[in-house]
């Protein structure tokens, strides 16, 4: 009996893992340098928080095959709750009273305010995971709209988190955190936080229990008659992408310093679709890259105004044209680069023969 | 020989369509047994009960003593019944070897808190899965294979994939839904001789669905027909094949 072939990739794992770590102090001591000024940090920041968004959409969009259009609805559960959280622990306010804490302590209660967003949301995310165990398709796509809404609605219902006019205060903790270490502290978290979404994502998506999400998308009958239980499987990915479209939502309150409900409409879950099916269905690089590359799109297109509304939905159009399983498809880019530059070679080598026939 | 899988007096309706009336099988341990009957007949409406799709409208099914009505399909398998489909539906987008670690899904041995940390279990546990799946396609001589998706492999190889994803299992019970379905002559030829060694090498009890009388009349040592729903005979190939009542099912009447 011959043995296993092992797929080595702890090598290119580690090294992975020190780039983003030293990307992460490279930026930090820039930003803490003022080499990058606030609007280039909080453009950063906004990078970040849309690659936790693309990336966890990707879960159900991509490896799990369902359409989800209301991933903004999980985001602003996220965002409130973190955000309620943030004002009832550390600002003296009007809505919530004096601080239960004095805003130093943000220092060590930001992440949980945060993780408690994300905990929220995902209980918000079990509203499109129970009806899909019975609806599928289209029909799920129309209760995910459905849930966005019903979220948003009773926001902007509530008077107490300051309905339609929106809820403000946040950047007090950002300010209690600065006053202890003189740090970009919001910049600090939103990348580590970012690192740890992704990393949680490929450790579920790699593993064989989150290979039954994928088995979901290609056959849900046979994943079933194969002892998966899809159900469970169903939980998991929608409650894991909505958490993480709630702590998306937490950093995006907290960044801001100011929410209302109007930012988490049906254009903010479009936003995070178009990410998602630029960078290809099941591919987390590409949910990633795309992320960053449409960031900075809409960063650049900012002089046209609402024209870039024209611009990028066009261009939508034209991947779906010319690319339609999206940048990489449903591989990562270790997987496509290696490919597409052998072809490239073997296309210039069939070049150089025919010239020299 | 004890009784492994025990069905008495199986109703199923659909709507108002009787799909199967009053059936009663029971499969005795390491028994290969066969299931017949013209197309529509509601051969595959068993397998469907049998492996949780649909809840039987009356009757009972149970394993080992077990009943398994209303259990969901993933309960069933776990429990020990592997089946595969007419068509052939392995993952086509995962490779063979990730087709078969997904199907141990029912002892995956951790928890979604393992795979988020990555603790010691996990990484036990998915070596054992790997290695076990391994082991598998080696025996089933389909170790080079293991990184190919299946689309792009030969349909009889796709077939062996499918029949040894269902014993990946470890099923008491194999359901085959029409293995020779779309196979070569010399394809069937091999199949007989694969089942055959599969029912020797595996302690397992298999029931199939066949169209090809070859396949059927070699392998079974016991025979089920059914028509419109209803069992007509059932009895070794030898009975079956002079029954007048299966005769007039599959020819219809002499007279015109």
């Amino acid at each position: 009996m011959s043995i296993r072939p092992r797929k080595n990739t702890k090598k290119r794992d580690a090294i992975l893992m020190a780039s983003s770590i030293a990307l992460i102090l490279i930026l930090v001591l820039l930003a803490q340098l003022h080499i990058l000024n606030n609007y280039m940090q909080s453009v950063l920041m906004f990078v970040c928080v849309n690659m936790i968004m693309s990336s966890s959409l990707n879960i159900v969009n991509g490896y799990m095959g369902e359409f989800s259009c209301g991933h903004a609805g999980f985001m602003a559960v996220g965002a409130y709750v973190s955000s309620v959280l943030s004002l009832i622990l550390f600002t003296d306010n009007k809505i919530t009273g004096a601080a239960l804490f004095p805003p130093e302590s943000a220092l060590v209660l930001f992440p949980f305010v945060i993780i408690a967003g994300g905990i929220a949301a995902a209980f918000a995310g079990l509203m499109v995971a129970i009806p899909s165990f019975k609806t599928r398709d289209d029909y799920l796509a129309i209760i995910t709209i459905a849930t966005n809404y019903i979220i948003t609605t009773a926001i902007n219902n509530i008077e107490k988190i300051g309905a339609s006019r929106g809820l403000m205060g946040m950047k007090n903790t950002m300010y209690g955190m600065q006053k202890v270490i003189n740090l970009p502290w919001m910049l600090i978290w939103v990348l580590l936080f970012t690192l740890l979404s992704v990393l949680l994502i490929k450790f579920l998506m790699g593993s064989t229990l989150g290979k039954g999400i994928t088995a979901i998308r290609y056959d849900e009958i046979s994943a079933e008659i194969m002892s998966v239980n899809t159900n469970r499987m169903k939980i998991i990915a929608f409650m894991f992408s909505s958490g993480l479209a709630g702590i998306a939502g937490g950093l995006f309150a907290h960044i801001m310093g100011f929410i209302n409900p109007a930012s988490f409409n049906i254009l903010k879950s479009t936003e995070s679709l178009v990410m998602v099916y630029l960078g290809g269905m099941g591919s987390l690089s590409g949910s990633l890259i795309s992320a960053v590359f449409f960031t900075f799109l809409l960063e650049l297109l900012r002089p046209l105004q609402i024209f870039k509304w024209v611009i990028i939905p066009l261009l939508l159009i034209l991947i779906m044209q010319f690319r339609p399983s999206g940048l990489f498809g449903n591989r990562e880019i270790f997987e496509v680069v290696p490919e597409v530059i052998k072809k490239i070679k073997s296309r210039s080598a069939k070049k150089k023969k025919s010239e020299a026939a | 020989m004890g009784s492994l899988l025990k069905i008495d007096h199986l109703t199923h309706r659909f709507g108002g369509l009787q799909a199967l009336t009053d059936i009663n099988i029971d499969l005795k341990e390491h028994q290969i047994a066969g299931l017949i009957g013209p197309n529509g007949a509601g051969k595959t409406t068993v397998f469907n009960l049998v492996s949780g799709f649909y809840i039987p409208t009356e009757g009972d099914i149970s394993l080992n003593g077990t009943r398994l009505n209303g259990m969901k399909s993933h309960e069933i398998a776990a429990r020990g019944i592997g089946r595969t489909f007419q068509n052939i539906r392995l993952w086509n987008e995962m490779t063979v070897m990730e087709n078969i670690c997904i199907s141990q899904h029912y002892h995956l041995g951790y928890g979604i808190k393992d795979a988020f940390l990555q603790t010691k279990k996990y990484k036990k546990a998915e070596e054992k899965i790997k290695d076990e799946a391994w082991a598998l396609l080696e025996k089933f001589n389909l170790s080079e294979h293991a990184d190919e998706f299946p689309d792009n492999l030969p349909y009889g190889i796709q077939r062996r994939v499918e029949i040894a994803r269902a014993l990946s299992l470890k099923p008491k019970l194999l359901l085959l839904d029409e293995p020779a379905a779309g196979l070569s002559t010399s394809d069937v030829v091999g199949l007989i001789d694969y089942i055959t060694w599969i029912h020797d090498n595996f302690d397992i009890t298999i029931w199939m669905i066949e169209h090809q009388m070859q396949v059927i009349m070699t392998l079974c040592d016991q025979i089920q027909v059914i028509d419109f729903g209803k069992e007509i005979a059932s009895g070794s190939p030898a009975d079956i094949k002079s029954n007048p009542a299966v005769i007039k099912a599959y020819l219809g009447d002499e007279t015109i």
